[in-house]
C-alpha cells in the first residue's frame, strides 16, 4: 500500500482507527523522497533520522491517547525560512550556509506540540525573493507536473513537496504571493491567512510588515488543519491578534453547497485585463458559472488602486528588507570573511561578507530598499507607497461593503520555463500581480487549483491553473468554506496529479 | 555561531574606529579669547541627554537590565539580533519614559511610533536602532532652572524611548563585542536650543539628573555612561537673527567635562570667527586630558539613518489611565522640596539645596520632622535637625561607607536620632560625643541611650565634682594660672582643653567654662574679692 498518496485528514483516520503506525507512514515518504527528489529538487535538506525518531514519539502517543491533535504523526515539510532548534537554517543562502538555530519559531513550537513529523527543510528562493525559486543559492526546484518548469516562489520547493508527494502538507511564507502562486503552478492548495494570525516569531523576515506564514495542502480539508494548529495570538509577536480561533477543520468539514444561494461573489475587473493567458482566464470564467449555478450572485467590481499594487510593494517590501537584512554582517553568526580572505578592516569585513554572502536578486532588493528610504527620496517612494496602501486598504474594504468573497486568478500565467525570466526582473514581478494587494491590505486568501491548461512544451502534458479567493480580514472560515465548496464540485485533486 | 562568552572580531579591525586621530589641523590656541569680544557674542546651546531606565528587563526583549556580568550572558535571539527575532515592547520602560515626561511638564502623546534607525556597527546586532522618530511618546514641554538667583525656562522638543547599543572591547589587536547592553531602555530627551552658557547647561543637566534620580527612573551616572549628553553649540553676535552653524560635541562623560567642553567650544567658535573663518557643521569629541574639543572623521557622521517605521511594532497606543497612574507615581520633586522646606522651615538656601539633593536624605530628613512632631520626649528646632543632618548624618554615613565599603547604610530610626539631639540639647552628652553615638547607631543599630551608656559618655556636669576637678588642674598649672592673672586671656583656652582632657572629652564645655572663670576670678583677686 503506497501510504505517501494521502491527505492528512486520511492519514489521521489510519492512526485513529490504528490501521496504520505514524512510522510507516514516515517510511514510505522517506522511500519516496529517495526516488524522487532527486528529479525534483524540493528539499534542500532532509532529516530521516529525527523524522523516524517523531514519528516514534508520536505513535506512542496515539497509542495511549484516543484524542490527539491531529498533526500527530503527519510527516510534513517546513521551508527553510523557519528556525527551528538544533537545525539548520540558511534562508536559501549562503550567507546563512552555517547557521544552526538556537531557537524555535512560534509555528514550529506549536507543531511541536502537535507531534508532527518533521521530514526536512525546502527550497526557497533567497530571502524568500523571488517568484521561481531560482534564486536559491543551492538548488533549482522543478515543477512536478513539467521538470523543465519552475514550481513558483519563494516558497517552490514546499508547493514542489505536496504536489509530488514527498510530504503530507508544507508550512511556508508568502510576503507578496510567496505561497499561493507555487500552490497554484503546482496544483495544490495554498493559504495565505489574515496578517496577525501566525506568529511571525523564528520566521527569518523578508518584509515584517508583509510577511505572513501560510500552509500548502493537497486540498482545503488539509489546509484547515494546518492552519488551526499553529494560529493564534503569540506574546513573542506584536503583530498578532487576539483573534477567535475557530475550529477550521469542523467548519470545513459541515461545508455545503447550499451556502453558496445568495453569496455575493465579487469579480474585479482589474484581475482580468491584459497579461493575462486567456486559457487561465477562460478556466477562472467556468469557476464563476458553476458559482452561478450554485446560487451565487456575481457582481462585477473594481479595485482601481490595485494597478499600483506592484509598483507600492517593491517599495515597502525592499525598504523594509534592506534594514532587515542588516543583520548579516558577519559579525555574530553566518558567514564571515576575514583575514584570511584579505580582510584588514570592519569596512571590508561588511563589504566582503554581504559580496560573498547574498545573491544578485537580494543584493537588487537591498539596493532599491536602500534607495527608497534615503534621505530625499523617502517621501517620494517610502511615504508615497504607504499611501498607495492605504488606498489599497480602502479599495477592498469598500468592495467587502457590496460582495461576500472575491474571486479572480491566482496567477497570470501557468507554470513558466526554467531561466525564462531571470534575466527579466520585472516580468518576474509581474508574476504576483494578482496576489500582492492582499498583502498589502493584510488580509486572507487562498488558491484553490481548479483545472489544468495545455502544456504548450510538452505533448499530452498540463499544467496547472488556480483559482484565488479573497475574503475579509479575519475570515478564514468563510474563506475556507466557500474553498472547499468548489473543491468538492471541481474534484481536482481526483482528476489531475504531477503523474512523478 | 558562537553564543558563549566574547564575540571575536579580531585582527584590530575596529582600531581606528573609536580612537579618534588627534591633530587634524584643527589645533585651537584654548581660550584665545577675551572677555570683550566674548560679551560682543552669545552661545546658542541645545542639549541632548541619554538616559538608562532602571527597568527590571530590557526594552524589548525579557532579558535582565543589569550590569557588571560575564560578557554575552544577558542576552537572546531578541536583542542578539538573531535571524527571525522579533521585539516586544517593555511597558515598564514606557511607564518610566511617561513618568519622566510628566515630570518634566512634556505633553504625552496618547499615540506614538517606534522607528528603525539604520547603520552599521558591530555593538548593533540588528544593524538598525529601534527608536522613536516623527512621533515620539512625548513632545513640547520645559524645564526650569536657576543661575545665580535667576530663573529661566528650557523648552524641551521631546522626550522618546530607545534602546540602547551593546559594547566594544578592545584588547591588544583584538576588538571584542559584548552585547549584554544591547537593548538596555533610554529615553532622549531633547532641549530646544534654550541655553546659553556653559553654566547654564550643567544646571539644566543637573536638575534633570535630580529628576530621573528622584523618580528613580535613571541612576544618572555619568562616568559610568547610564546617563549621557550630547551639546550641539552654536555662537552669534549679539543681536543677530541669525543662528549660527552648530557643531555636536559628543563624549562629554562628566559634569565637571560638560561645563568645560561647552566652555572651550565657545571660545574655539568665536575665534574662527574672528579670524574670518567659517564654523563647520561637524561632530566633535571632547577630549578632557587636552581640554579640547576635536573633529570626528567626517566618514563616521557621514550617516543617512534612513528612520522609518518599525514594521515589526504596533503603534503604541496610551490610555488615559495609564497616563494617570504614572501620574501618580510622581512624587514632589527636588524643586518643589526645597522651595517648601523654604517656605515651612525657615531653612536657608543652602540647606534646602544639600537636603534635597540626595532622595534618601531628603526623605529622612521629612521623617524626622514628622517623628519630632510627635515626640513626647521633646522637641528639637528644625534648623537643628536640618543642622545634624547636614553636618553630623552626612559625615558619620561617609565614615560608615568607608569603613564598610557599602552605600547601603540603613539609617536610624527617627525617634533614635531625635531623642540623641535632645540628650546634646539637655546638655547630658557634648556634640562631639553625640556624633560618636550617630556614628555607632549606624554601625550597630543600638539605641543612643544604651550607647551613651556603653560607651560612658555621660557628660559630667554635676557642679561638685567638675568643680574639684579643676581646682585640680589649677593647682597643677601654677604659672598658667599667675600668667592669666597678668592679662593672658588667652590661657583661658589653655585651662578649659586640660579640664576637658581630665574628664576624656566628657564635660560639658559650657560648664567647664562658667566654673573656671568662678574659680580663677576667686583665686586672682584674693579671698576678699579685692
Ligand atoms: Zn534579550
Amino acid at each position: 500500500m503506497d501510504l505517501s498518496n494521502l491527505t492528512i485528514h486520511q492519514i489521521n483516520d489510519l492512526l485513529k482507527y490504528r490501521e496504520v503506525k505514524s512510522v510507516d507512514i514516515t517510511n514510505s515518504y522517506i522511500k519516496r523522497i529517495k526516488e524522487v527528489d532527486p528529479v525534483v529538487s524540493a528539499y534542500l535538506y532532509n532529516d530521516f533520522e529525527e523524522a523516524l525518531s517523531n514519528a516514534a514519539d508520536a505513535d506512542k502517543i496515539i497509542q495511549k491517547n484516543k484524542d490527539f491533535p491531529y498533526l500527530t504523526g503527519i510527516p510534513l515539510s517546513i521551508k527553510d525560512i523557519f528556525l527551528i532548534k538544533g537545525k539548520k537554517t540558511t534562508c536559501a543562502s549562503k550567507i546563512l550556509d552555517n547557521f544552526i538555530s538556537p531557537y524555535d519559531s512560534t509555528v514550529i513550537r506549536r507543531l511541536k506540540e502537535n507531534n508532527y513529523v518533521f521530514l526536512g527543510k525546502t527550497n526557497m528562493d533567497e530571502f524568500a525573493m523571488g517568484s521561481s525559486t531560482e534564486n536559491s543559492a543551492y538548488k533549482i526546484t522543478k515543477n512536478p507536473y513539467d521538470l523543465n518548469r519552475v514550481p513558483g516562489g519563494s516558497s517552490g520547493g514546499s508547493a514542489a513537496s505536496v504536489s509530488s508527494d514527498l510530504c503530507a502538507g508544507s508550512f511556508g511564507t508568502d510576503t507578496g504571493g510567496s505561497v499561493r502562486q507555487p500552490a497554484s503552478l503546482c496544483g495544490v492548495v495554498g493559504l495565505k491567512p489574515t496578517y496577525g494570525l501566525i506568529s511571525r516569531y523564528g520566521i527569518i523576515a523578508f518584509s515584517s510588515s508583509l510577511d505572513q506564514a501560510g500552509v500548502i495542502a493537497n486540498d482545503v480539508l488539509d489546509a484547515a488543519i494546518m492552519l488551526k494548529a499553529v494560529a493564534g495570538f503569540d506574546e513573542k509577536d506584536q503583530t498578532t491578534r487576539k483573534f477567535e480561533i475557530k475550529d477550521y477543520p469542523e467548519i470545513v468539514k459541515k461545508a455545503d453547497k447550499s451556502a453558496m444561494k445568495g453569496l455575493k461573489v465579487g469579480i474585479p475587473v482589474e484581475f482580468f485585463s491584459e497579461g493575462l493567458d486567456p486559457k487561465i482566464c477562460s478556466r477562472i470564467m467556468e469557476i464563476k458559472e458553476l458559482l452561478k449555478d450554485l446560487g451565487a450572485d456575481i457582481v462585477d467590481i473594481s479595485l482601481p488602486d490595485t494597478k499600483y499594487s506592484v509598483a507600492a510593494y517593491y517599495v515597502i517590501a525592499t525598504s523594509e528588507a534592506s534594514s532587515n537584512l542588516e543583520r548579516y554582517d558577519g559579525i555574530r553568526f553566518g558567514s564571515r570573511f576575514s583575514k584570511d580572505e584579505g580582510v584588514q578592516t570592519l569596512d571590508e569585513l561588511y563589504r566582503k561578507t554581504r559580496e560573498l554572502g547574498f545573491g544578485k536578486e537580494v543584493k537588487r532588493r537591498i539596493i532599491l530598499g536602500t534607495f527608497a528610504l534615503s534621505a530625499g527620496y523617502y517621501d517620494a517612494y517610502y511615504k508615497k507607497a504607504s499611501l498607495v496602501r492605504k488606498l489599497i486598504i480602502k479599495n477592498y474594504k469598500d468592495s467587502f461593503n457590496d460582495v461576500d468573497i472575491i474571486l479572480g486568478p491566482t496567477s497570470p500565467t501557468p507554470a513558466f520555463l526554467i531561466g525564462e525570466k531571470m534575466s527579466d526582473p520585472l516580468s518576474m514581478y509581474l508574476s504576483d500581480i494578482y496576489t500582492i494587494s492582499v498583502n498589502l491590505a493584510y488580509l486572507p486568501a487562498l488558491s484553490l487549483p481548479v483545472g489544468v491548461i495545455d502544456n504548450p512544451t510538452k505533448k499530452g502534458g498540463v499544467l496547472p491553473v488556480g483559482l484565488q479567493l479573497i475574503s475579509p480580514w479575519a475570515t478564514e472560515a468563510r474563506l475556507l468554506s466557500v474553498a472547499k465548496i468548489i473543491e468538492d464540485e471541481v474534484k481536482f485533486r481526483q482528476k489531475y496529479s504531477a503523474k512523478i | 555561531m558562537d553564543n558563549s562568552g566574547y564575540s571575536e572580531i579580531g585582527n584590530s579591525l575596529l582600531h581606528g574606529l573609536n580612537r579618534q586621530s588627534a591633530g587634524t589641523g584643527d589645533k585651537q590656541d584654548k581660550a584665545g579669547f577675551g572677555e570683550g569680544r566674548l560679551t560682543s557674542f552669545e552661545a546658542v546651546i541645545g542639549l541632548e541627554v541619554h538616559s538608562q531606565l532602571l527597568t527590571k528587563t530590557k526594552m524589548f526583549c525579557s532579558c535582565q537590565n543589569i550590569f557588571g556580568k560575564e560578557p554575552n550572558s544577558m542576552v537572546c535571539p531578541v536583542c542578539l539580533g538573531l535571524p527571525g527575532a522579533i521585539p516586544v515592547i517593555n511597558l515598564e520602560g514606557v511607564r518610566l519614559a511617561v513618568k519622566a515626561a510628566l515630570a518634566l511638564n512634556i505633553g504625552i502623546n496618547k499615540k506614538s511610533l517606534f522607528a528603525r534607525k539604520n547603520y552599521f556597527y558591530p555593538d548593533l546586532p540588528k544593524g538598525y536602532q529601534i527608536s522613536q522618530y516623527l512621533d515620539p511618546v512625548s513632545s513640547n514641554g520645559y524645564l526650569t532652572i536657576e543661575t545665580d538667583g535667576v530663573k529661566k525656562q528650557i523648552r524641551i522638543n521631546r522626550l522618546h524611548i530607545e534602546e540602547d547599543a551593546g559594547k566594544l572591547i578592545h584588547i591588544g589587536n583584538e576588538s571584542y563585542v559584548d552585547l549584554n547592553r544591547a537593548g538596555t531602555p533610554l529615553i532622549e530627551i531633547v532641549s530646544e536650543p534654550d541655553i546659553s552658557s556653559a553654566k547654564e547647561a550643567a544646571c539644566y543637566l543637573k536638575e534633570l539628573r535630580d529628576i530621573l534620580v528622584y523618580l528613580d527612573i535613571s541612576d544618572g551616572n555619568m562616568e559610568e555612561g547610564s546617563f549621557r549628553c550630547d551639546a550641539n553649540i552654536s555662537v552669534r553676535r549679539k543681536g543677530d537673527k541669525k543662528l549660527g552653524t552648530r557643531a555636536e560635541i559628543k563624549n562629554v562623560n562628566s559634569f565637571k567635562f560638560v561645563e568645560k567642553a561647552i566652555d572651550y567650544e565657545i571660545g574655539r567658535q568665536i575665534n574662527v570667527i574672528l579670524s574670518a573663518g567659517n564654523v563647520l557643521q561637524e561632530t566633535r569629541l571632547y577630549d578632557p586630558k587636552e581640554n579640547v574639543t576635536k573633529p570626528m572623521r567626517s566618514k563616521e557622521e557621514a550617516h543617512d539613518y534612513r528612520y522609518f517605521e518599525e514594521p515589526d511594532l504596533p503603534p503604541l497606543i496610551l490610555d488615559a489611565e495609564f497616563i494617570e497612574e504614572a501620574k501618580n507615581s510622581i512624587p514632589e520633586l527636588p524643586q518643589a522640596k526645597r522651595k517648601r522646606y523654604a517656605n515651612e522651615y525657615a531653612l536657608t538656601s543652602y540647606d534646602c539645596e544639600v537636603l534635597t539633593q540626595n532622595k534618601k536624605i531628603a526623605y529622612y530628613f521629612e521623617d524626622l520632622i514628622k517623628a519630632n512632631a510627635v515626640n513626647n520626649k521633646g522637641k528639637v528646632e528644625i534648623k537643628k535637625i536640618s543642622n545634624w543632618v547636614i553636618n553630623d548624618l552626612l559625615f558619620a554615613l561617609k565614615t560608615v561607607e568607608n569603613q564598610r565599603g557599602s552605600k547601603e547604610n540603613d539609617m536610624p530610626e527617627p525617634e533614635d536620632f531625635l531623642n540623641l539631639m535632645l540628650e546634646v540639647t539637655a546638655g547630658n552628652i557634648n556634640k562631639n560625643s553625640g556624633r560618636i553615638v550617630l556614628t555607632e547607631m549606624l554601625l550597630t543599630g543600638k539605641k543612643p541611650n544604651d550607647l551613651i551608656k556603653e560607651n560612658n559618655l555621660a557628660q559630667v556636669s554635676d557642679d561638685k565634682g567638675l568643680e574639684d576637678l579643676i581646682k585640680l588642674v589649677l593647682d597643677e598649672n601654677p604659672k598658667e594660672l599667675a600668667d592669666l592673672a597678668g592679662g593672658k586671656d588667652k590661657l583661658l583656652g589653655f585651662f578649659v582643653g586640660e579640664a576637658m582632657k581630665k574628664t576624656k572629652g566628657k564635660a560639658n564645655p559650657k560648664k567647664v567654662n562658667e566654673i573656671l572663670k568662678r574659680l580663677i576670678n576667686s583665686r586672682t583677686r584674693g579671698p576678699d574679692g579685692i
